[in-house]
């Protein structure tokens, strides 16, 4: 039946995404001051959006994990394998950005990077993920569960004074398209396809994050049982 | 002050006092790295001064690491650490003490770097020079305060020493960000630094606070 769904549940994403090509691609209309290149903000913001969810999500986990150490391993455990995995799909969706960014940038401004705000701030946070992720690598065991938690909740610390210290800096990046000032906003007609391709992308998000968390826990599983058979094995 | 953080900081400065490892090898290490950077880019006049501020701000994160790494490492002969961790007094003493006293490490370094450096990059402070007193310590201790905290967490992992660049200078970038910003605009005159400083107080409060009550979940992690 888990099978089932599973199955199920991938065949819905892959004709999301395939039916959000279609409406990025040939379904919205070509804007008016940037032509084709603009079809980039269908991926470009999706991306982005999946990204920085991932990233709550692992902070909320690396804190839960703190919490519930002591009084709940079982639970802690949970916790800590949600604060992997959505680093790394974080980290992934955050390449994606990072990559469909520069391209837009070459057509759009002309040139390929700036120290901007938000790109400096979202750089610094892909930086802090990547960090986090070689810390997990070099550290073992239960430690560097803790290790790696505190280092999440620092790194949270330090996105919005990045950000801060940007603003007052430089900043070149256009202002949110969405939720912006009067004047901001899409034309109706992209609408659809914006929506379809950020429900798509989420969609594909959840898949690979739920994938990353099954594998973290079969993981924790076998570790802990080694660990019993080792302790068996002196006892 | 209470005792605890008192008897680690009387000795670490006494430690240092007899080996001079740290200091003098963070010297010469910030020297070499403005040398470097002087041959590097060359500089002279108006350039001299955009670009001091980072240079200053590099060297010290640069030579600093070294002797964040040997603040831990040298507790873990003879498992000093261990007893540390068993000892009754809380732990946010013992990281204080690490601070304040590697904060007066570098600080020494700066003061001895920092007419070298007046001299090599040819410059005339523009702006209010005993704004400099307020920055750099700032900045330095922005360094000192994240870099101690991490050098504890990345001391139980492979690789430490690498390991703690890599994760104290992103978290670091704002700092710097505004160190530099601060510094240039002392030397170049051009700008008011007060929003910088503003900032890297406010950085310091920030990360002091946090690393004050996360500090016994990193040292105690098991």
């Amino acid at each position: 039946m888990k099978k089932l769904l599973f199955g199920l549940y991938v065949a819905i994403v892959l004709v999301l995404m395939v039916w959000g090509f279609y409406m990025a691609i040939y379904g919205a209309p070509l804007d008016a001051a940037q032509g084709e290149i603009f079809r980039i903000i269908f991926y470009h913001v999706p991306s982005f959006s999946v990204s920085f969810t991932s990233f709550a999500v692992s902070l909320l986990g690396s804190i839960a994990f703190l919490a519930w150490r002591r009084s709940h391993p079982d639970w802690a455990q949970i916790s800590d394998a949600w604060a992997l995995a959505g680093a790394e799909v974080g980290v992934v969706f955050c390449t994606v950005g990072l990559t469909t960014g520069p391209l837009w940038g070459r057509r759009a401004w002309g040139i390929w990077w700036t120290w901007d705000a938000r790109l400096t701030t979202t750089l610094v946070l892909w930086l802090i993920y990547v960090s986090y992720l070689l810390l997990r690598r070099f550290a073992a065991g239960s430690q560097m569960q803790t290790l790696a938690a505190v280092l999440n909740i620092f790194g949270a610390l330090d996105v919005p004074i990045v950000y801060m210290a940007n603003r007052w800096w430089r900043t070149q990046h256009p202002a949110p398209v969405f939720g912006g000032a009067e004047g901001s906003g899409m034309d109706p007609s992209m609408l659809p396809a914006f929506f379809w391709n950020m429900g798509a992308w989420f969609a594909w998000g959840i898949l690979i994050f739920a994938l990353r968390i099954h594998v973290e826990r079969q993981q924790q599983k076998f570790d802990a049982e080694e660990a019993q058979a080792a302790l068996n094995e002196i006892g | 002050m209470t005792r605890a953080l008192w008897t680690h900081l009387v000795k670490d400065l006494r430690i240092e006092l007899r080996s001079l490892d740290a200091l003098v090898s963070m010297l010469f290490f910030s020297l070499l790295v403005v040398v470097l950077f002087s041959i590097a880019f060359d500089p002279h006049g108006d350039f001299s001064r955009e670009i001091a501020g980072g240079v200053l701000s590099v060297a010290t994160m640069f030579a600093s690491v070294s002797a964040l790494n040997q603040a831990w490492a040298r507790e873990i002969r003879h498992q000093v650490i261990d007893a540390q961790r068993m000892a009754p007094a809380p732990g946010a003493e013992l990281y204080l003490a690490k601070v304040i006293a590697n904060f007066l490490f570098v600080s020494i370094v700066q003061v001895i770097l920092a007419p070298v450096f007046l001299i090599m990059y040819n410059l005339h402070i523009e702006g209010q020079a005993w704004l400099l007193a307020v920055v750099l310590p700032l900045g330095t201790w922005a360094l000192v305060g994240n870099g101690i905290f991490f050098a504890a967490l990345s001391i139980r992992t492979r690789n430490r020493e690498l390991l703690l660049s890599l994760i104290l200078f992103p978290i670091f970038i704002p700092a710097l960000l505004a160190m530099v910003r601060a510094t240039s605009s002392i030397l170049t005159g051009d700008s008011d630094p007060t929003l910088w400083i503003k900032l890297l107080a406010g950085y310091d409060i920030i990360f002091t606070t946090v690393s004050l009550l996360l500090f016994d979940v990193v040292f105690q992690a098991e």
